[in-house]
Parts: C-alpha cells; sequence; structure tokens
C-alpha cells in the first residue's frame, strides 16, 4: 500500500521532487500535488521571456500533463491549501476537502515584497512573480509606452529586460549603488549596467522610491531626493518572502523562512519542507539551485530511507540575465585577506573574477563568458589546491588542464 | 587582361653590411620593398647570404626615415625646410666659421656605409677646397690599423691577397675575428676548404666564440697580448729556421730589428706561452703548424685593430708572412677582413685623416700632385684630426662645424656619451641621415639631410679583396631624399665650388676618381683604376665586380708582394720591431674586469637598419653581458639577471649571460644597442678613448671595468604598433617585431603601476582588455582598436618573467577571435600550446625548443640530420656554431645520465 504523500506548492522545487522521487521509488508513494496558481508547473525563470512575447506562456511548462500522470501524480493545481493538521496528518484545501498525508513536504516558496510607500495600491501598480504578474502587465503596456521598475535585483533586471524586448521605455530604480548586489560585484555590476543602458534601459542607482504618483492610477514614480519619473506602469520587484503563513499557523517552527533541518525535516515528524520557503542554517535561498539540491536530498531520503544530508548550498548564481551570461559563486566580493585573479575584457562584455584564499578558490564572479562557472563552482565546494594552475585558471579548465598536466 | 603583372627584373646589387661585400639579386614588389637573393654570379659570395642579408627584405619600409630637410629653429625644434635653404644654411654657415676661424674649424666625419662616389666629393670639398684635412670617418674605429699596418710594412693600404686563397689555403688563422657571426659567408667558404681539403682552421681569441666551435685549435689568448704571440711566432721561425731568406734579402728590410725586438719579447714557446697566458702545448702546436704550412693565410679582424697596439699587432702578423715569404702567393698571406661594405671604398678615396686621396699622403709632391689635379684653391697641407681626436677637438670647442654622413658616433665613438654632449656645442652640426631619429640626430643636428638609403642610392662599394662592386638603385628615391654624393655637390657649388663639382651623375664622379688613380702615377702607387679613366655611363650602369688594380694595360695582377715591389721608395717591405705589449686602460681593484665589445650575430652597427627586421631581432632581442661562471658566482650574478657594469667613463645596465666560453676576468658586451633601442645598453658610453698612436685606433675591446648585480623585481615585455615611452624607472630594450615594436622590460614598479599608466600608454581610443593578479603582482593588458590588437604589456615577478613568443604570433594577425583574446592574455597560442622559444634559424624560423625536441625524439647526431629533418641551418649556416652546440649539449646530458645510471 502507497503511502498518501502530500506537496503543498506546485513551482519549480516541487516539480524536481517529484521527479526525484517517482525516478527512485515509483510507486511507493501515492504523490498529490497541490498548488494554488492555476496553471501546470512552469519554469519561472523564464518569465521574463514571456513578458518579452519571446516564448508563449505554455511554452515554459516544466513538464507536461502526461509526464505527471505517468508517475501516478494527483495534480491538484488551482487550489489553495488553508490549513494543516499535524495530530491527523491531513490539510484542507479552500474547497473543503482534506488530504490525508504520512509525509507531507512544503514548497510553498515566496512572494514579492511591497514597498511600505504610498500609492502602491494604483492601477498600474504590479509585481514580477508568476505568470499572473506576466498577464497583468501585458495587459497594462503598450510598446512606446514608459515603465518603471522598482528594483535592480535579479527578478527586477528580468522585468525590465523583458519589458525593454516588449518595445517598453523602462527605467530601473534601484536602492544600492550597484545592480545586483547580492550577485555582483561593483565592476561586473557596472558592466550590466552598461549593457542595459545600450538596450536603452535607464538606471537609478542609490534611488530610494518615496511613493507612486497618480490620481487613479500609477503615472510617476518619486525619489526621495525629489526626482520623479513618469511612468505607465511601476513593476514592483524589491525582493521576495518566504511563504511560511499556513506553516506557521500548523505550528511549523519559522523563522524568516520554515525551519528545516539537514534532512529537510521541520520540528513536526512527517514534515519537510524545500525550496524558497525553506530556511536551513539560518540560510533562505532564492535561487533555483539550492531549492533542487534539497529536493534531491529528501528525495532519496524518502525513497530509501538513506541517511543523506544536505550540507546548505555554496551559493551560486549561474544564469542569464538580461541576455548576458552571469556566474557568481562564493566569497565573490573577497573577503580581507582573500586574493583577486581578474581578467577584464569590456570589448567582449567579458569579466571574470576569482578569488583566492590559501592557495584554494573560494569565490568567483564571471559575467559574460560563464562557461567554466561549474568548473569553478566544483573548485570551490571541493576546496582543492589551485596552486599548480593558478596562472591558467581564470582562462578557464582546458588551458588550466594542459597547465596542470 | 589576366596576363601577371609585369614586374621589374631582379637588379644587380651589392650588399651594405659586412665587408665581404656579397652580390645581391633584388627584384622590386613594385609595393616599396623588394625579393632578396644572393647574387650567384657575383665572386664574393656565389649565391649565398647570411642572416642579415637575407632579411634585408624586412628593412625597405619607410617607418622612421628621414623624407625632407629639416632645420633647427630659434625654439629649438626641427622643422621641415626645402633643398634650396637647407643646402644654402649649410654653405653658408660652413663659409661664415672658416672664414671666421680659418678651415681647421669644420670636420666632416664620414662613413664606411657611403658609396666610394659619395667619399670622392666630400674628401675633395674639405682636403682641396675648404683647405683642412679633417675627413675622418667611422672606418678609424674599425680598420685602421689594418691600414697603418699595411703602410708601414708595404708603403701603401694594400690587401695583398684575394678570397679565393681561403679556398686554397691550407691551414687559416683566425685572429680576433668571430668570423661565423661577423663575416659569415667568408667563415663558409673555409669550412668547406676544411671539409672538402682538410684545411686546419685556428682561432685566437681571448673568448670561445662560434667561430671556435669544430676548429682544430683554438687559442684563448689573454687581451692584448697577440703581439707576444707573434713574436714568439717570429722568433720560432727563425730558431726552427722556417724562414725564407731569398725573400727577406731581396725584398724587405728590418728583419734583424724585428727579430731582436721579437726575442725580447717572447724567445721561445714556453716564454710566449707565459706572455699570452696559453698552454704551451697549444702554442707549440699552433707554431708547428704554421711552420709546416706554406699555404697559410693570417686573417685578422678588430680583435687586432680596436687595440692601442692595433698597429704592432697587425705588423707583428705582416712579419711572419714576410720572413716566410708567405704574402700574395695563392693560398697564402696576411689578410684584414674589413668590417664596413665600403671602408675599403673610403681608404682608396682617401676619406681619412691621415691620407689625402688615392692611396696618396701628405708628402710636398703628393698635396700638388692632387691639387694640380683637382685645380684646388686651398689644399690641406698636413694631416687632420682622426676620429677620437675630431670629437676631443669638438669637446674642446676647437672645431665648430661638423658635419655628418651616414653613421652614428653618439652612440659608437669612445665615450659616446660625452661625445654626445660635445656635439651641443657646435655651432653648426650637420647630418646626412636615412632616419628621423638616432642618437647622433638627436644629440641636437642643427640640419638634417635626408640622403639616399641602401636600395635607392646608386655608385661602388669595395670589399675586403679589392673588388669594386656597384650598389645600384632599385627603388625610387622616397620623398626628398637625395644621393650623398649630390648632396655634397650642392653644398659644395653654394660654397662657390661650382666648376670643380660640376657632376651630372655618379659616373661622372667615378671616372675622375679613376683619372687621379692614374694621375702622375708610373706605377709608384698600388691603387691604379686606369681601365676605367673614360668608362662610359652605359658601362658604367652594367658594370662587373671588378678587382684592382684595373690599368689601362691588362692583364693586372690580382694578388700583391710575390715577388716583392712593394711601393716603397727602395721597393721593399718594413719589419716592424713592435713595442712590448700592454693594455691602456689599468685593472685595478676597483675596476677589476676588461670589458670587451664586439657584434651579435643578427645585428650591424647601431641596427638603424637591421634594427627594422623581426627576423633579425629575434635571435638577440636584448643587449647581454657574457660572463665566465666562476666569475658571475664571485660577482654574485644570475644567469638571466641584470648587471651594471661600469668603466671609468660612465655605467650600462644588461642582461647577464653566463658563458663559459667567455675568458676568466673579462666580460663581453655587443655594440648594438643606443639610447634608441635600450634605456641603459649604449656601450660606446663604457669605452676608454685611448687610441693607437699611429692609426689613431681606440682600443674598444679592453676598457677596465666593474660589474655588479642589479635587481629588478619584475620583468616585462611591451609589443607596440609604434614606438612608446615606458614609464617608471624602467630597464628596457625594443626590437622589431612583425606589425611594430618589442620592448623587453624589468622594473621595481608594481603590477599596480602598470595598470595605472595603461590607459595613458596606448591612448583614449584603445580598449583596454586586463587580467591581473596583484597579490602574485602579474599584469597583462592588451589593447584593441576597432578589434586590432593594438598593443599589450605584460608584467610579473622576475622569477616567472613574461614570455612573448605566443603574443607575438597573435600580434601579428590582423583580427583576434574572442577565444584568442582570452589565450593572449594568458600567453599562450590561440590553440593554448606552450610556444617553443626564441629563433635559432633566421631563415625559416625554427625556433630553440623544435630543435631540442627534435634532437631528442629523432636521435638527430648532427647538423646535417637537423637540416633533412626541420631544414634549420641549411641557406645562411649563421646558425651551424648553435646548431653544434646544441646537438653537444644533447650529448653532454646523454652522458651525464649515463654516468648517473
Amino acid at each position: 500500500m502507497a503511502e498518501p504523500l502530500v506537496v503543498i506548492g506546485n513551482g519549480m522545487a516541487a516539480t524536481r521532487f517529484v521527479e526525484e522521487l517517482a525516478a527512485r521509488a515509483l510507486g511507493r508513494y501515492a504523490i498529490a500535488v497541490v498548488g494554488e496558481e492555476p496553471r501546470i508547473a512552469y519554469n519561472r525563470i523564464l518569465l521574463s521571456s514571456v513578458l518579452a512575447r519571446e516564448v508563449a506562456a505554455t511554452e515554459i511548462e516544466l513538464k507536461p500533463s502526461q509526464w505527471w500522470r505517468d508517475r501516478g501524480v494527483t495534480l491538484l493545481y488551482g487550489h489553495a491549501t488553508t490549513a494543516i493538521d499535524p495530530q491527523i496528518r491531513r490539510v484542507a484545501l479552500a474547497n473543503g476537502a482534506t488530504l490525508p498525508y504520512s509525509r507531507l513536504v512544503l514548497a510553498t516558496g515566496s512572494q514579492p515584497i511591497r514597498l511600505p510607500v504610498p500609492g502602491m495600491d494604483l492601477k498600474g501598480v504590479v509585481t514580477f512573480r508568476d505568470l499572473s504578474d506576466v498577464t497583468a502587465i501585458s495587459g497594462l503596456i503598450r510598446k512606446g509606452k514608459k515603465a518603471v521598475v522598482i528594483g535592480g535585483g535579479l527578478l527586477g533586471l528580468e522585468a525590465a529586460y523583458g519589458l525593454a524586448k516588449f518595445g517598453a521605455r523602462v527605467s530601473v530604480v534601484h536602492l544600492m549603488d550597484r545592480l545586483m548586489e547580492r550577485q555582483l560585484d561593483a565592476r561586473a555590476a557596472a558592466m550590466l549596467k552598461a549593457l542595459l543602458e545600450a538596450k536603452g534601459i535607464t538606471v537609478y542607482l542609490n534611488a530610494e522610491t518615496s511613493g507612486i504618483l497618480g490620481k487613479k492610477r500609477a503615472e510617476a514614480v518619486s525619489l526621495k531626493d525629489g526626482r520623479s519619473i513618469e511612468t505607465d506602469l511601476v513593476v514592483v520587484a524589491v525582493g521576495i518572502r518566504p511563504n511560511i503563513a499556513l506553516a506557521r499557523t500548523a505550528g511549523i517552527a519559522t523563522n524568516r523562512g520554515i525551519v528545516i533541518n539537514d534532512g529537510m525535516e521541520t520540528n513536526i515528524a512527517g514534515i519537510h519542507a524545500i525550496g524558497e520557503c525553506a530556511e536551513h542554517r539560518g540560510q533562505c535561498y532564492g535561487l533555483v539551485e539550492p531549492a533542487y539540491e534539497q529536493a534531491r536530498v529528501l528525495a532519496r531520503r524518502l525513497a530509501t530511507g538513506e541517511e543523506t544530508t544536505y550540507p546548505g548550498s555554496v551559493l551560486a548564481t549561474n544564469l542569464k540575465v538580461s541576455g548576458v551570461n552571469v556566474f557568481s559563486a562564493g566569497d565573490f566580493l573577497g573577503a580581507p585577506g582573500t586574493e583577486q585573479i581578474v581578467l577584464h575584457d569590456p570589448g567582449i562584455a567579458t569579466y571574470k573574477k576569482l578569488v583566492i584564499a590559501d592557495g584554494r578558490l573560494v569565490g568567483a564572479v564571471l559575467f559574460g563568458d560563464t562557461a567554466d562557472g561549474l568548473w569553478y563552482l566544483d573548485l570551490i565546494r571541493s576546496g582543492k589546491s589551485v596552486e599548480a594552475f593558478r596562472d591558467e585558471v581564470i582562462f578557464g579548465r582546458a588551458f588550466s588542464a594542459r597547465a596542470a598536466a | 587582361m589576366n596576363a601577371p603583372a609585369q614586374l621589374p627584373p631582379a637588379i644587380r646589387t651589392t650588399c651594405p653590411y659586412c665587408g665581404v661585400g656579397c652580390g645581391v639579386l633584388a627584384k622590386p614588389d613594385g609595393r616599396g620593398g623588394a625579393m632578396i637573393a644572393g647574387d650567384p654570379d657575383h665572386p664574393a659570395n656565389l649565391g649565398r647570404l647570411c642572416s642579415k642579408g637575407i632579411a634585408l627584405g624586412d628593412t625597405l619600409g619607410l617607418e622612421g626615415r628621414l623624407l625632407y630637410p629639416m632645420v633647427r629653429r630659434g625654439d629649438d625644434t626641427l622643422a621641415q625646410i626645402d633643398w634650396s635653404g637647407a643646402l644654402d644654411y649649410v654653405a653658408g654657415n660652413l663659409l661664415h666659421i672658416i672664414a671666421r676661424d680659418g678651415p681647421d674649424a669644420v670636420a666632416f666625419y664620414l662613413s664606411g656605409q657611403l658609396l666610394t662616389e659619395d667619399y670622392y666629393v666630400a674628401n675633395k670639398l674639405m682636403k682641396g677646397f675648404i683647405g683642412s684635412a679633417n675627413v675622418d670617418t667611422n672606418s678609424r674605429l674599425c680598420m685602421a690599423s689594418s691600414v697603418a699596418g699595411h703602410r708601414r710594412a708595404f708603403g701603401t693600404d694594400t690587401v695583398p691577397g684575394i678570397y679565393e686563397d681561403l679556398d686554397i689555403a691550407d691551414l687559416i688563422v683566425l685572429v680576433g675575428s668571430n668570423t661565423a657571426w661577423c663575416h659569415p659567408i667568408l667563415f663558409q667558404r673555409m669550412m668547406r676548404n676544411k671539409e672538402t681539403r682538410g684545411c686546419k682552421i685556428v682561432v685566437i681569441d681571448p673568448r670561445r666564440t662560434a667561430t671556435a666551435d669544430g676548429v682544430d685549435l683554438f687559442l684563448p689568448i689573454a687581451p692584448g697580448t697577440d703581439t707576444a704571440l707573434f713574436s714568439g711566432l717570429l722568433a720560432h721561425l727563425v730558431n726552427n729556421d722556417t724562414l725564407d731568406r731569398d725573400y727577406i734579402d731581396a725584398h724587405t728590410t728590418g728583419f734583424a730589428e724585428a727579430i731582436t725586438r721579437a726575442r725580447q719579447i717572447a724567445p721561445d714557446i714556453a716564454a710566449t706561452a707565459a706572455a699570452t697566458g696559453l698552454a704551451e702545448a697549444d702554442v707549440a702546436e699552433f707554431f708547428a703548424h704554421f711552420c709546416t704550412t706554406v699555404r697559410t693565410v693570417t686573417c685578422f679582424s678588430q680583435g687586432v685593430n680596436q687595440s692601442a697596439q692595433g698597429t704592432d699587432k697587425v705588423n707583428a702578423i705582416i712579419n711572419c708572412h714576410l720572413a716566410t715569404g708567405r704574402i700574395g702567393k695563392p693560398g697564402a698571406g696576411p689578410f684584414s677582413l674589413t668590417g664596413q661594405p665600403n671602408a675599403m671604398g673610403g681608404r682608396e678615396v682617401g676619406g681619412l685623416a691621415n691620407q689625402l686621396a688615392a692611396h696618396m699622403g701628405f708628402s710636398r709632391t703628393e698635396i700638388d700632385r692632387v691639387r694640380r689635379f683637382w685645380r684646388a684653391p686651398r689644399m690641406a697641407q698636413r694631416e687632420g684630426l682622426k676620429a677620437v681626436q675630431m670629437f676631443e677637438a669638438i669637446e674642446a670647442g676647437r672645431i665648430k662645424a661638423l658635419w655628418v654622413m651616414a653613421t652614428n658616433p653618439a652612440v659608437s665613438l669612445p665615450r659616446a656619451g660625452a661625445m654626445a654632449e660635445a656635439l651641443r656645442k657646435l655651432e653648426l652640426f650637420v647630418v646626412s641621415e636615412n632616419v628621423m631619429s638616432n642618437d647622433t640626430v638627436n644629440a641636437g643636428a642643427h640640419a638634417l639631410l635626408p640622403a639616399a638609403a641602401w636600395g635607392e642610392k646608386d655608385g661602388t662599394v669595395t670589399n675586403s679583396e679589392r673588388r669594386i662592386s656597384r650598389q645600384r638603385s632599385f627603388l625610387p628615391l622616397p620623398g626628398e631624399a637625395k644621393p650623398d654624393w649630390w648632396i655634397v655637390t650642392e653644398v659644395a657649388r653654394r660654397m662657390g665650388f661650382a666648376e670643380a663639382f660640376s657632376y651630372q651623375s655618379v659616373t661622372d664622379i667615378f671616372r675622375e676618381h679613376a683619372r687621379l688613380s692614374t694621375f702622375e702615377n708610373d706605377g709608384a702607387r698600388d691603387f691604379d683604376l686606369g681601365a676605367f679613366v673614360d668608362i662610359s655611363g652605359t658601362a658604367f650602369e652594367t658594370l662587373n665586380p671588378v678587382q684592382w688594380p684595373a690599368r689601362d694595360v691588362q692583364p693586372c695582377e690580382t694578388r700583391f708582394f710575390a715577388q716583392g715591389g712593394f711601393f716603397t721608395p727602395d721597393q721593399k717591405a718594413r719589419f716592424i720591431a713592435s713595442d712590448n705589449p700592454a693594455l691602456k686602460d689599468a685593472v685595478t681593484e676597483s675596476f677589476p674586469y676588461r670589458l670587451n665589445t664586439g657584434r651579435a650575430r643578427d645585428q650591424w652597427h647601431t641596427m638603424t637598419r637591421t634594427g627594422l627586421s623581426p627576423r633579425l631581432g629575434a635571435h638577440m632581442p636584448e643587449p647581454l653581458v657574457e660572463i665566465h661562471p666562476a666569475d658571475a658566482e664571485a660577482a654574485g650574478l644570475d644567469d638571466g639577471g641584470f648587471a651594471k657594469i661600469t668603466t671609468r667613463y660612465a655605467s650600462c645596465v644588461l642582461k647577464v649571460s653566463i658563458n663559459d666560453g667567455q675568458r676568466r676576468g673579462s666580460l663581453f658586451a655587443p655594440i648594438h644597442w643606443s639610447n634608441e633601442t635600450s634605456s641603459a645598453a649604449r656601450i660606446g658610453d663604457l669605452v676608454a678613448p685611448y687610441i693607437d698612436p699611429i692609426s689613431g685606433q681606440p682600443e674598444a675591446k679592453a676598457t677596465a671595468a666593474s660589474i655588479a648585480p642589479v635587481d629588478f623585481a619584475m620583468r616585462g615585455f611591451a609589443l607596440t604598433r609604434h614606438p612608446i615611452k615606458l614609464p617608471g624607472n624602467s630597464w628596457w630594450a625594443r626590437t622589431a617585431v612583425t606589425g611594430g615594436f618589442g620592448y623587453l622590460f624589468a622594473t621595481a614598479e608594481t603590477s599596480t603601476f602598470w595598470h595605472e599608466v595603461a590607459p595613458q600608454l596606448f591612448g583614449p581610443g584603445a580598449e583596454l582588455a586586463e587580467y591581473s593578479d596583484p597579490s602574485r603582482d602579474v599584469y597583462r593588458v592588451a589593447a584593441f582598436v576597432d578589434g586590432r590588437l593594438d598593443g599589450c604589456i605584460f608584467v610579473g615577478p622576475a622569477a616567472a618573467a613574461p614570455q612573448w613568443d605566443a603574443v607575438k604570433a597573435l600580434f601579428e594577425m590582423e583580427t583576434i577571435e574572442t577565444s584568442g583574446r582570452q589565450a593572449l592574455l594568458a600567453g599562450r597560442a590561440a590553440d593554448g600550446i606552450v610556444p617553443a622559444g626564441p629563433v635559432v634559424c633566421v631563415c625559416f624560423g625554427v625556433a630553440l625548443a623544435t630543435i631540442r625536441e627534435a634532437i631528442a625524439t629523432q636521435a638527430l647526431v648532427s647538423v646535417d640530420d637537423i637540416g633533412k629533418a626541420l631544414r634549420a641551418g641549411t641557406n645562411c649556416g649563421s646558425c651551424v656554431p648553435e646548431l653544434k652546440r646544441l646537438l653537444l649539449q644533447r650529448t653532454g646530458d646523454n652522458e651525464r645520465i649515463a654516468n648517473a645510471v
């Protein structure tokens, strides 16, 4: 008799978890996936491409329906979960139904943060998090119209890029002195800014939003320094917050996220959390790679009972932002006492910085050419000495292999 | 329409480098360049060329050429001026200074690079019309001692033998001559003789050069003791009774005095060995070879000439040939190998301060004869100042006007730095030049006159075997450049001597030169071009290489003195009693070394021409100082490190090359680098000004010196499209690379400094790609302009100096792929392969690592094997000695391995 396993959340972490579990123990669990979004799981990273009309919404689905059916998964999308009762091991859905579980996996993701400034409720102010946001934006914007994206992080830039590709006149308003400060160092951020500007996007740095102006709909974004930027649309992408309300109500320990141990377990037996909603060793990850690692660890544990653990992720960003490849990992800023190797070729829009400590690679940021990003990540994770090929390491694996040979 | 474009036929001309005087075929490519090949019909080289000759085509570009006259203005800048204005300026100022201070206040300093006709008109203007003999030439630094030795012994400056003697001799003695590098084509003739006929070769040199590789006997003589060796030999010839008594009696005088002096200096083999620092057995072997070999040629070069006793050395050698009657006979005689392409032509013209003209001196009869021939208004009445004295007179303010033609005395003179300063005292300083900038031009020239360069100029040169060859033009005169004879003639006309300088062509001058050689020449003068006194323009145009004497009565003898007939009043040769050998500059505790100077294989003089060739620059891109391993250890020097060499006159900083061929206590440095091509390697600055009392030639090879390590934390290189000024207190040397200039440098400035200065070095239009590892002090920058690599700078710590071979290859490419840009900054070839190191065979571009690998992997054991496998060494042969050394190293390695097992 298959054990009932319920996954709350129908995003990228949930999908990867089901995939890993089904690959190892198809049939051991009767899996139900409950998702609030009214559609099959899709690749959130490609939202900007949908916005840019480069791909259709259906094209970004992670797996076709048949795939879910083939694995015997009960897919309940469009259903909000209202409560968890750990005592009787059931979850309650908004439509009144309840689902029993022997194992519960929380993959509830996160939600966009809204700014605590006046005007956020005006028409024409949207967030950028899911396909419904994309639909909303698409309905509000026309070619040649103006859009302001508040937030120069990864998500905001994705939105800005999508809007610009679509044909809007886009400005990005960012609180910090550089874009994507959590993933890029100053020089990479400057190159990114130049690249965005070359695409017609105006970037405001050190710009704190004081409010959205407009009578019925957003007409301008005003900044604390007194400037104001006229616009037809405001996209707020200032960060995300883990979705923890459901868990907290159920008495599951939460902090910023749902607190889990190295086995992806919450404080309540049989309840696990993965992905953006989870907080592991004090860390909430906002990227897909840690979510996938967590999904894999949990799937292995549940499939075979093996005591594999998740040690946390070396933070790595490896993605395409605004059409350019960006990679960063580890201590990419370089703490005091570390050494830095830099390769900078703005003519081909390439920048690489490696951070070395005690002869080992501890951080990297790559802009443009990221082909060796994963190799650097391996080096960072393994802690292997790079002394033998230090002079070549920044030129990539091929050069280094010859040097070390 | 589809027919191939008709290119002009190949022009027969002559190489502008050494005194071998090789025939060259030049085929213009119609784009300002030319294909260069050896002339198979020229008797000097029979089609062969050395590495320098082969690369002549690389040196024809107009980058850096002086293309129009320039005159210094009141604001101290040089401004373009038309020819008429420039000539008036020179003539007017000369006249003014002569009128005020007399003719001896002016001087001409000429060059063995000038053609005979250029020399002739300059000499005539000064000695017959200005009225001074202050005409000297860079030949003074080169072979003046040979001239003086010849004149003392023979009565004239006569080279008795011919090149064919080198093919048929049974013993060739090379004294003070790195023939393998400096006269490669002759050296190959000698080696062929050795291989085919078994000729023995003895090399006498304080240092073991490439010439000593594979010869029968090498005598590492103590510096300055050549006279002792040849005095010992003369004594031995007497002791051994290997004399030609009949010849001595019939054709010579002074034998008794000479032998008495020789016996005082070195009476026997043991004394000779003691005096020369040689092993007795080696001395004995050399003497035995000499005694038993009738067909003996003794060749000598700068090691003999560049000495304060150079004339005595020459005569000590000639004494031995006179004593054995081995002179002017097939395969036998003393043989001066001249350094320059037309030093001999200059000597024939008399373009030296201690000659008048056409092998005549300053006797009343001769002065009067030349006066009548020239119809000269103001004949020079006595010898003028020889090079070193001439520049000392400038320093002292006695000479107020100087006209330098085709030479770079601010680099080549002893105490060059002080001489360059002295030039600033001149009231009138005229330079006829090919280049816009060199150390002499930059010493404050008031007028720059653009002269025709090799390939453009037209006339004759004479080589070491008295063979006159045509140098023909095969390229148009660029800009407003003019032949030197034209420039001198035009100045002479403006000075009021239009009638005597009415030449319309170079043929007119050659005819007059020939006529002067025959004028009242009753056979008392060796130099006679009677056959050419009426030569037509067409005949001159097609003139084949011809040896003098070329009297109007044919045939003429090709060798001199086999039957006596010397050009002394009694027609007898003179034995000369030499002075005791001693070097002038004293070695002391503070200056414990002897600094020897000389040439590198692939460079020539001050590199104004060879320095343009990337191929030639590859062999030795940096100025080196060679030192014996034991001395290096004592002085704390590392191979590849830097050393400061100091003499009583100046200091240089050179890269250290530890070489066990170097004699203990002796340093060797090349003469080629100037302030144009290096920061601190102008070796002339260090050379003592001591001169030979007879020839006036300076002792350029024995200045007392000290050496000490210089530490530069950082090493680097730069490749640029145009010359740059390296910032900071950096040591640097510049060389030509394909597509631009290469700088090798050493510096105390850190990587951060270079990062900061890079934007200024490459200018605002450049896009910089950078690699930096500051904690390792590594910084590399490449500048791109419109996708093309405009230049790059690589710096790193001395222990891990960046290598430029791969980067140079990328620098040559028009555009670089994205992947190539990373390879570039990695210092790798586009395919990431580590490069093959310095080029050994320049002709075929074969690199050191390639040769080493082939020797190891293909079991190559001979130079022939290497040639078959890689073609290296099969063309000019200049690298054959190095190939042999590589083979020996390999053998040595194998032996060490065998011993270790």
